[in-house]
């Protein structure tokens, strides 16, 4: 790194943000950088599911802890209004997040056997983010919900 | 029994090391209290606790014939239900054989080379955990009850002195962020006690079952601190001392941790 | 074949709602986590799970790499009739098991 006074002062600038990035990307525990889903991503697999249908906010609730302990097993909760009677039903529930490797999360078929429009699980999040769940109704319209979910990491990192 | 520990400690630590307060007694919160409301709901629930997939598999271990002779461990502690209550509650425990402790996987080896003739299971293999988490499954419940006696004693000696060291690139002993610390927030997360009452957990972080060697082993390389091999005596001396610490204290085996 | 845990009630009176859990035991690789030398470890999950009461589908779920390890799954059906709740989950490299259980509806 020998060079004139400028050229050194901003190439170790530059050294100590790429160092820090690293280190904030190695804290995620992402050692490698997959092209990973982003706002334009997600909203393509969204649209996969609802094609050129509106996408009305409400009906649908998503229930996830505020602050995530650790991003491997997060609880995860998303429940429709609906009588679900054959006339008046949910059909399927999909979920998104915006920052995972990749959008999609999970996909489930419902129907009025179901009595309940309620689907738990775990998911993973790979970061702090918006998570987005959209279900479709028995008269073809789609109705979603949105949160942001905040994902910290455990204070002492496994090494080996 | 209380009251002989408390003797003990004032006795062998009150004047000989300058070092933090322990947490009283009665204060000791188990890491469950320590964790969100879902993560303890997936601990009570034997039905969505990911662990219970191991301790089933220890069911089966236990009922399987191995070994240059062909037993099983029913073979001779016949029900664990009945035979197994209350021993992980005692572990680590001294080996009179080996005159040290030694704590319950190695008890099972133990038990496989000398009783089975068989290949002792690798640390933190699939089927050690097991059994050890069907095993801490049968003194779920149970109050912690280490043995403090002159053949142990030594022992737990050592265990505290690494307890309270400052080690490390950090200069960090276990004691400043789990005797003077606990409840406080580090990088978000709050600091637990560091009570063993579940080992072996399933922790979110591994997404799997692991043993409180693995669980330390991880503490010491995030204080940037010379870590130990599985099975060292520096460990099991540690486990001894925190199981110790933790007397009284109902075990959870297995439980979730994130 | 790979550990499977139902959480349904024994019993349910005849168009009570009741919550059916399932948990399977399987890693869940996402197919994104590098191995040691950097190289992404292959994906491998679990990537369906249909549940039939007394043959017929009542719910149906495509899992991706984000659902969590050992997939955790809850929901709900109506009690109809008494009989079996059979549960199948397929996924990569040709993975499959299934487990079913028992309901009585009174």
């Amino acid at each position: 790194m020998m060079r004139a006074d400028g050229m050194w002062q901003r190439t170790r600038r530059r050294f100590l943000a790429e160092t820090a990035a690293l280190a904030g990307a190695a804290t995620l525990g992402l050692d490698s950088h997959p092209a990973g889903a982003t706002p334009a991503s997600m909203q393509a697999a969204i649209r996969n599911v609802t094609g050129e249908a509106k996408l009305n906010k409400g009906k649908v609730k998503i229930d996830v802890p505020a602050l995530i302990e650790n991003g491997n097993a997060v609880p995860l909760t998303v429940s429709c209004e609906s009588p679900m009677t054959q006339e008046d039903h949910v059909k399927t529930i999909h979920v998104f997040t915006e920052k995972n490797p990749q959008p999609n999360v999970v996909g489930v078929n419902l129907g009025p056997r179901a009595g309940r429009a309620s689907v738990s699980t775990r998911i993973r999040l790979a970061d702090t983010q918006k998570i987005v769940a959209v279900a479709q109704m028995s008269d073809g319209s789609f109705w979603s919900d949105e949160v942001e979910v905040i994902v910290t990491l455990a204070a002492c990192l496994e090494g080996a | 029994m209380i009251a002989a520990a408390a003797l003990f400690v004032t006795a062998l630590f009150g004047a000989a090391v300058a070092n933090a307060a322990e947490v009283p007694l009665a204060e000791r919160k188990s890491g469950y209290e320590f964790m969100a409301r879902e993560t303890r709901a997936m601990q009570d629930d034997d039905t969505a606790n990911p662990a219970m997939f191991s301790v089933l598999d220890g069911e089966t271990l236990w009922q399987r014939k191995d070994g240059a002779v062909a037993k099983s461990c029913a073979d001779c502690h016949d029900d664990a239900r009945t035979s197994m209550k209350g021993v992980a509650a005692r572990y680590p425990a001294f080996d009179a054989a080996l005159g040290r402790p030694i704590d319950l996987e190695q008890r099972v080896n133990v038990c496989r080379a000398e009783k089975q003739q068989a290949t002792p299971f690798a640390f933190e293999s699939k089927e050690l955990l097991a059994l050890a988490a069907y095993i801490g499954n049968q003194s779920r419940g149970l109050p912690i009850d280490i043995a403090d006696d002159e053949r142990t004693r030594p022992f737990l000696q050592t265990g505290r002195e690494m307890f309270i060291q400052r080690q490390g690139q950090l200069n960090l002993s276990c004691a400043q962020c789990h005797d003077d610390n606990w409840g406080q927030k580090l990088a978000g997360a709050p600091i637990p006690q560091g009570h063993p009452t579940g080992y072996p957990i399933y922790r979110l972080d591994w997404q799997t079952l692991g043993s409180l060697q693995r669980r330390l082993r991880n503490c010491l390389f995030g204080m940037r601190a010379v870590s130990y091999p599985y099975g060292a005596s520096e460990l099991v001396d540690l486990e001894l001392y925190l199981m110790w610490r933790a007397r009284g204290m109902p075990v959870e085996t297995p439980a979730v941790r994130p | 074949m790979a550990r499977a845990l139902i959480n349904v009630p024994a019993k349910a009176k005849r168009g009570e709602v009741i919550e059916i859990k399932t948990m399977i035991s399987h890693t869940m690789e996402t197919g994104f986590r590098p191995d040691s030398t950097g190289r992404p470890i292959p994906r491998d999950i679990i990537s369906e799970l249909v549940c039939k009461y007394n043959g017929e589908e009542i719910f149906r779920a495509e899992l991706f790499p984000a659902i969590a390890a050992n997939p955790f799954l809850t929901f709900f059906t109506v009690a109809t009739e008494s009989g079996t709740l059979g549960f199948e989950w397929t996924g990569d490299n040709g993975f499959s098991a299934s487990e079913s259980v028992n309901i009585t509806v009174e």
